[in-house]
């Protein structure tokens, strides 16, 4: 152990901790921008800065490492100046337009401006001004606020591996871009706005759909369905002060229905639906040597990640929908037929926690025989949050409600696809089942639940000679390690699930944002407990035993993996290559 | 691979620079901090960096095209767009300023019919703008490679050119 002071207090520490890390141990908190531990430790914007003895100028604290004897102080006044010296400069090439800024008051340059008690900022020059980069459908991009602390190059390259963020150019003219100045739409981005979820600033959100929205919910001929991630339930309350994890399903369908929905159904439904079609596709598979291993396909930044990056495996991949596409698909079907609307009247928005799934919905694979996107609208789960307060509804006091039959109801199965392993874990407890005749005693396969990178596990099959053996990553540059074992011929599984955010949808790119960035771990395992707990408690907890979903198939789709089945709730994928963008011929 | 790796039209597919770039890729492509040199010679080979060199060098060193375009835009040293024959340097520090350099540069861009940074279409001129270079006593001044041309004027900017 390393044994210094800080600000006189002792502290002891193991070697190789930071200053900062030593601070937080005795319940200092040194301001910090550019530092995310293991993954952006490059002391870049010096808001961190300390004063040690002995040593000559001010110290970055997140890249000093402590050592014996140390002296550190964290709040002198030349430690005090130089702080907001730095911040004063990053202000002073910043719009400052806080008050129109989707970040108003959930900002950390904001906030530390709060902190450091900034009250007028000392330099001026010329601020940079830079296009708006509107090009996708799930991601805007605001350069002009964008302040260069690298965040989201570093999750991009390394969370990641896709690597089409980077500071170009020098001086004034640094920008984190695309290369060529392009639009993230012309690169091969996967859209999963883990990007958005650690930038501080306004530089990174979502392309925002609640007008759009509200106008439909005013248009008296249409039909208005909503439908909700297992996800959101976890996470939305901490948009109104709950603590992470906190399960608000009552509350959500609530203020979804005084938001003036005609119909609120839950994604869950779909959940329960998808693990019976890719349960069947997984067990066709191994009984007829179809390609294995299978991979799911719910997660729409993964399924643009292997289009991009892995064509050549995309035969791997489930056919099926992702869950919402599939209810889309149903309601403008089934549950249309049923109630006696035209499919042209009936618009479908997607509450999910994902900024993928709005570039998702515009596949034109998602389109469905009468020529009709299956979704209409996808929101996250902050967008969702943002037309709950303009409605003026106060989230704490609405009473609970339940979702609406029939594409409402859903099993302790659906709502674990919220998080890393729940796809897994959800198909095993119906394959099982299925394959072996028996019923599954313990249902909670532990082994792939959590955050480890990759996790593995093989179950028997009582009755048949097969060991399933299954991985689940999380994370794309997990899923590489996957995908590279599998084109080498090493990757001896059935089944694999890959979910593009790390955590899963839980903490996807529309969920959100943490308090603190260097706390998302902990963010995750808190909605991650919500998500587990809200399994326990339901009756239900297997998807074959959904009685909606058997009702379904019997009324409306006929067989499991049937013609109908294929028709509205099966897909097929495009391969995109690693440069979509053609290179201009100068 | 199923995607058409390099499919920029049939004009480079007999362009032995590009197997020149292939052989250089290979010579460094374990090594660590490749990615400088291999752009340093890159350029040697094509005269600047075209974004197919950065897409080959980004597919052979393993590394992300936008890394390469950032190194790429953050050296001086390198040129994404082609670079003329003879490269013209207008000097635009304080003395050179305030005796005129800027109309030599707009009499320059005229007569070149090119803005800065940009290289006529023939591949004789390269348009650039300098920091001082110390002949502050010539200003304004302007130069050619290796040739300074003092207490310039816009109207000999013509007879200068035609010298190359
Ligand atoms: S990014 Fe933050 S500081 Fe900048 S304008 Fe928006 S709220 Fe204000
Ligand atoms: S959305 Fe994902 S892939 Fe695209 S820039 Fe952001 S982190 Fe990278
Ligand atoms: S876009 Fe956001 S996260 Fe990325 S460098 Fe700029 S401010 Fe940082
Ligand atoms: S330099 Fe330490 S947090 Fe940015």
């Amino acid at each position: 152990m390393i044994n210094l002071t800080i600000d006189g207090q002792p502290v002891s520490v193991p070697r190789g901790t930071t200053v900062l890390e030593a601070a937080k141990a005795i319940g200092l908190r040194i301001p910090t921008l550019c530092y995310m531990q293991g993954l952006n430790e490059i002391g870049a914007c010096r808001l961190c800065l300390v004063e040690v003895k002995g040593m000559r100028g001010l110290q970055a604290a997140c890249v000093l490492a402590a050592s014996e004897g140390m002296e550190v102080y964290t709040n002198t006044p030349a430690v005090r100046e130089a702080r907001r010296i730095n911040l004063e400069l990053i202000l002073s090439n910043h719009p400052q337009d806080c008050l129109v800024c989707e970040r108003n008051r959930q900002c950390e340059l904001q906030t530390l401006a709060e902190e450091l008690g900034i009250r007028e900022v000392r330099f001026s020059g010329e601020v940079s001004a830079y296009p708006l980069d509107c090009s996708s459908p799930s991601i805007v991009r605001d350069p002009s606020k964008c302040i260069l602390c690298r965040r989201c190059v570093a999750v991009c390259h390394q969370v990641q591996s896709v690597g089409v963020l980077a500071p170009t150019a020098r001086g004034f003219d640094t920008i984190v871009a695309p290369e060529a100045e392009s639009s993230l739409n012309d690169v091969a981005c996967v859209l999963c706005g883990q990007c958005i979820m650690v930038c501080p600033t306004g530089a990174l959100r979502e392309a925002d759909n609640t007008e759009a929205v509200f106008a439909a919910l005013s248009d008296p001929s249409k039909h208005v369905i909503v439908q909700t991630a297992p996800a959101i339930r976890v996470a939305l309350g901490e948009e109104f002060g709950y603590e992470p994890g906190t399960i608000v399903t009552g509350k959500m369908v609530s203020a979804l229905r005084r938001l003036g929905f005609d119909a609120v159904f839950d994604t869950d439904f779909a959940a329960d639906l998808t693990i019976w079609e890719e349960a069947n596709e997984l067990v066709g598979r191994l009984q007829a040597g179809g390609t294995l291993p299978m991979i799911t396909s719910c997660s729409p930044g993964w399924i643009k990640f292997i289009e991009h990056y892995y064509p050549d495996l995309l035969d791997h991949l489930s056919t099926c929908k992702s869950p919402h596409q599939m209810l889309g698909a149903l309601a403008k079907s089934y549950y249309a037929e049923a109630i006696g609307v035209k499919p042209e009247d009936i618009v479908v928005v997607s509450i999910m926690p994902c900024t993928a799934k709005k570039f998702e919905r515009t596949r034109p694979e998602l389109v469905g025989e009468h020529g009709l996107a299956d979704v209409d609208f996808v929101l996250t789960t902050r967008e969702l949050a943002r037309m709950i307060k303009q409605a003026g509804l106060d989230f704490g006091q609405l009473p609970d409600d339940s979702f609406d039959s029939p594409l409402g109801l859903s099993t302790g199965a659906a709502v674990i696809f919220g998080a890393t392993g729940g796809v897994m874990e959800a198909a095993l407890r119906t394959a099982y089942e299925w394959v072996s005749g028996e019923t599954l005693g313990d249902i909670e396969l532990t082994a792939v639940r959590g955050l480890e990178n990759i996790k593995e596990a093989a179950v028997e099959l009582p009755g048949t000679d097969i060991t399933l053996r299954v991985a689940v990553a999380h994370g794309l540059a997990n899923a590489r390690k996957l995908l590279e074992a599998i084109r080498a011929g090493e990757a001896d599984y059935h089944f694999i699930e890959i979910m593009a955010c790390p955590g899963g949808c839980i903490t996807g790119g529309g969920q959100p944002r943490p308090q603190d960035v260097n706390d998302m771990n902990e963010l995750r395992l808190k909605r991650m407990r919500g998500i587990y707990q809200a399994d326990k408690a339901l009756p239900i907890r297997k998807s074959h035993e959904n009685e909606a979903v058997k009702e379904l198939y019997e009324k409306y789709l006929g067989d499991i993996g049937g013609e109908k089945a294929h028709q509205l709730l099966h897909t097929h994928y495009t391969a995109r290559g690693k440069y979509p963008r053609q290179i201009k011929q100068s | 691979m199923l995607e058409a790796k390099h499919c920029v039209g049939c004009r480079q597919l007999n362009d032995p620079r590009y197997e020149q770039l292939e052989e250089l890729i290979a010579r460094y492509k374990s090594q660590k901090g490749a990615l400088i040199p291999v752009l340093h010679e890159a350029q040697e080979i094509f005269g600047y960096l075209p974004e197919e060199v950065q897409r080959r060098v980004a597919d052979g060193l393993d590394i992300p095209l936008s890394e390469v375009y950032g190194v790429a835009t953050f050296y001086s040293l390198f040129s994404l767009k082609p670079r003329g024959k003879h490269k013209i340097g207008v000097c635009l520090g304080t003395a050179c300023y305030v005796r005129g350099a800027g109309a030599i540069l707009a009499e320059l861009e005229k007569e070149l019919d090119i803005k800065v940074n940009d290289t006529t279409p023939d591949g004789k001129f390269t348009l650039e703008v300098t920091r001082c270079i110390g002949a502050c006593g010539l200003a304004p001044v302007m130069t050619i490679d290796e040739d300074v041309f003092g207490r310039l004027t816009p109207e000999r900017i013509k007879d200068i050119l035609a010298r190359y």
